[in-house]
């Protein structure tokens, strides 16, 4: 279950403005996913390594060569404002 | 410093003990980032080494880079830690202009090296008595480093109208070495994080600049009464570049915490920044709780598996560590601690030394040269040892003239600044400049007898009483052979001629 406080504080932190409509909305709907996800606890996991992936995957990497990225202007350009080949943000609001 | 008289029912300034521990980042030297080519120079123009893994474009993959896992390991290793057979990567997530993706990749839960230490050695200045202390490392962790922030408008941030991202930084490797609470002083703390940045430079694995600030240290620091088993309120103190700096934040707020103590004032658990030009530390923000940065496993990066055969070729690798350093060259060199201090600091000068004493140079003689005359040349000159015409074969060769007793000291010293400007072989220059010391008695007395024939009026001022002009003599002695005769046997000499 979860509640309208945790709705609000995990909207807070995601930096997301929800309308008391969507608060309410979204409340109902991650207790629905929540719950679902609940009927997984019906199954006995006593010899179940725990894992954090579902697949069989590790160690993958790659060597240490250097591959310049050719459209760093492209990349600036995605973005609402730059100044001097910096990216450009408002003012920082200390907490 | 001062402190207010304590109060009379709380304790008094020496009978608190602070507990400290260290948090440290440190950029590893590869040359692209941890998951994307990118490059990882320092100083480019802004945003010249970004990419669309960097900047965190949808649909983009992050890879390790290879050597972000050998370096780690390795670092883990030379810290004594277990490495974790399962390690994995997480996102924490917080919202800062600094962070292109509005999460960092880090490992929170399965760090890839846990559960190690590392010893520190502490000189006392005055007694010069070494103490030997053992500072838990609870874990090292890989995470990529977060982007530089231009305040525009104003030099600080509350002044500022907007402000300017740079990421070149973003994605660089880090390892953040994370120790255990058993930091009590400020000097332990500059030794711990000087100890930490002589490994990650042994290992080549991070050129540990502080300035550069590739290598930050972060202090978490309560105090409390002697005895008491409960943790004061913790602080973190950021901004030190520089190990004094460290050193003399700790001891600030160590002054202050005390004092809040006794003053009953409440120390609040924040984020401090050290001030270097006021030399205080001042107030930051309130610390988040750690659940906020609701941590999850990184999707996109499989977890990482380090073989048994892996590890113990990294561990092959290893180069003998500093600490190690400093108890042979005690041990099978017989110097002091500080003479083995200086020569393990830097990998360049160990190596020096090491081929000066396969030269079969005198270990204390050579120390010597090293570490006072050769060391005030490579400081003013601001060159690296590595550097230097005057190879350690060469220096071993001037070293075993002096102990040999063909040339003196002084005109080994008067020797020193050509060979460290052109090099070349003290030997030959020996031979064919004629400076071989001056041993025979005979000859020297016939120096004497000049010299005291040219100056009748001094000589008969010393006989008359002024034993303070044998000084005088023997500056003429010395001017006379050129510096070349047996100081000692001159000496002895000169006595018995003036005393005549």
């Amino acid at each position: 279950m979860i509640d309208l406080e945790q709705v609000r504080k995990v909207a807070l932190l995601a930096r997301l403005e929800l309308t008391a409509e969507e608060e309410d909305q979204f409340t109902g709907q991650l207790s629905g996913i929540l719950d679902y996800v609940e009927q997984l606890k019906e199954l006995n996991t006593d010899d179940v390594e725990p894992t954090t992936r579902a697949i069989e995957l590790s160690n993958i990497t790659r060597t240490d060569s250097l591959q310049t990225f050719a459209e760093r202007d492209a990349i600036l350009d995605c973005a609402p404002d730059c100044e001097d080949g910096f990216f450009k943000v408002p003012k920082i609001l200390s907490e | 410093m001062t402190t207010a008289a304590p109060a009379k029912t709380q304790p008094a300034k020496t009978q608190y003990e602070a507990i400290i521990g260290l948090e440290t980042h440190c950029q590893l030297c590869t040359e692209t980032k941890i998951f994307s080519p990118a490059s990882t120079a320092f100083g480019a123009d802004p945003n010249t080494y970004i990419d669309p893994i960097v900047v965190g474009m949808p649909g983009v993959l992050p890879v390790l880079n290879q050597r972000v896992l050998e370096y780690a390991v390795k670092a883990g290793l030379a810290l004594n830690c277990q490495i974790a057979p399962y390690s994995k990567f997480d996102r924490k997530q917080y919202f800062y202009p600094d962070l292109p993706k509005n999460y960092q990749i880090s490992q929170y839960d399965l760090p890839i090296a846990e559960h190690g230490w590392l010893e520190i050695e502490l000189i006392d200045k005055k007694t010069k008595e070494v103490t030997r202390k053992r500072i838990g490392i609870t874990r090292l962790h890989m995470e990529e480093d977060a982007g530089k922030l231009v305040h525009a408008g104003s030099d600080r941030l509350a002044g500022s109208t907007y402000s300017l991202v740079d990421y070149n930084r973003a994605g660089v490797p880090l390892i953040e070495i994370v120790s255990e609470p058993d930091i009590r002083t400020g000097q332990e703390a500059a030794e711990y994080a000087q100890e930490l940045r002589r490994i990650v430079r042994y290992l080549g694995i991070s050129d540990g600049n502080m300035q550069e600030g590739s290598l930050r240290c972060d202090v978490n620091i309560s105090v409390r009464p002697v005895g008491q088993e409960e943790f004061g309120t913790k602080v973190e103190i950021k901004n030190m570049n520089s190990f004094s700096a460290i050193q003399k934040a700790i001891e600030y707020e160590i002054d202050r915490q005390i004092k809040a103590n006794q003053t009953g004032e409440k120390i609040i658990q924040e984020t401090r920044l050290w001030d270097e030009s006021s030399q205080r530390t001042q107030s930051m923000r309130s610390k988040e709780g750690s659940s906020d940065y609701r941590y999850f496993p990184e999707p996109d990066l499989p977890p990482i598996v380090v073989s048994a055969e892996q590890k113990e070729s990294w561990l092959a690798e290893l180069p003998e560590l500093p600490a190690q350093k400093r108890t042979r060259y005690e041990d099978e060199f017989g110097l002091s601690p500080y003479d083995a201090r200086v020569l393990s600091d830097e990998r360049t000068i160990t190596e020096y030394f090491e081929a000066a004493m396969a030269a079969g140079a005198d270990p204390k003689l050579t120390a010597n040269w090293i570490t006072q005359d050769i060391a005030a040349y490579l400081n003013t000159e601001r060159v690296s040892i590595d550097a230097l015409p005057l190879t350690p074969v060469a220096l071993a060769e001037l070293v075993q003239l002096i102990a040999a007793g063909t040339i003196s000291n002084k005109i080994g010293k008067d020797l020193l600044p050509e060979l460290l400007t052109q090099g070349g072989s003290p030997k030959a220059m020996v031979e064919a400049r004629g400076l071989s010391q001056i041993s025979d008695p005979a000859q020297i007395e016939a120096m004497i007898d000049e010299v005291l024939a040219a100056h009748p009026e001094e000589l008969e001022a010393y006989r008359g009483g002024k034993k303070k002009l044998q000084g005088f003599f023997v500056g003429q002695l010395m001017k006379q052979s050129g510096g070349r005769v047996d100081p000692k046997l001159s000496n002895q000499l000169l006595s018995q001629k003036l005393n005549q």
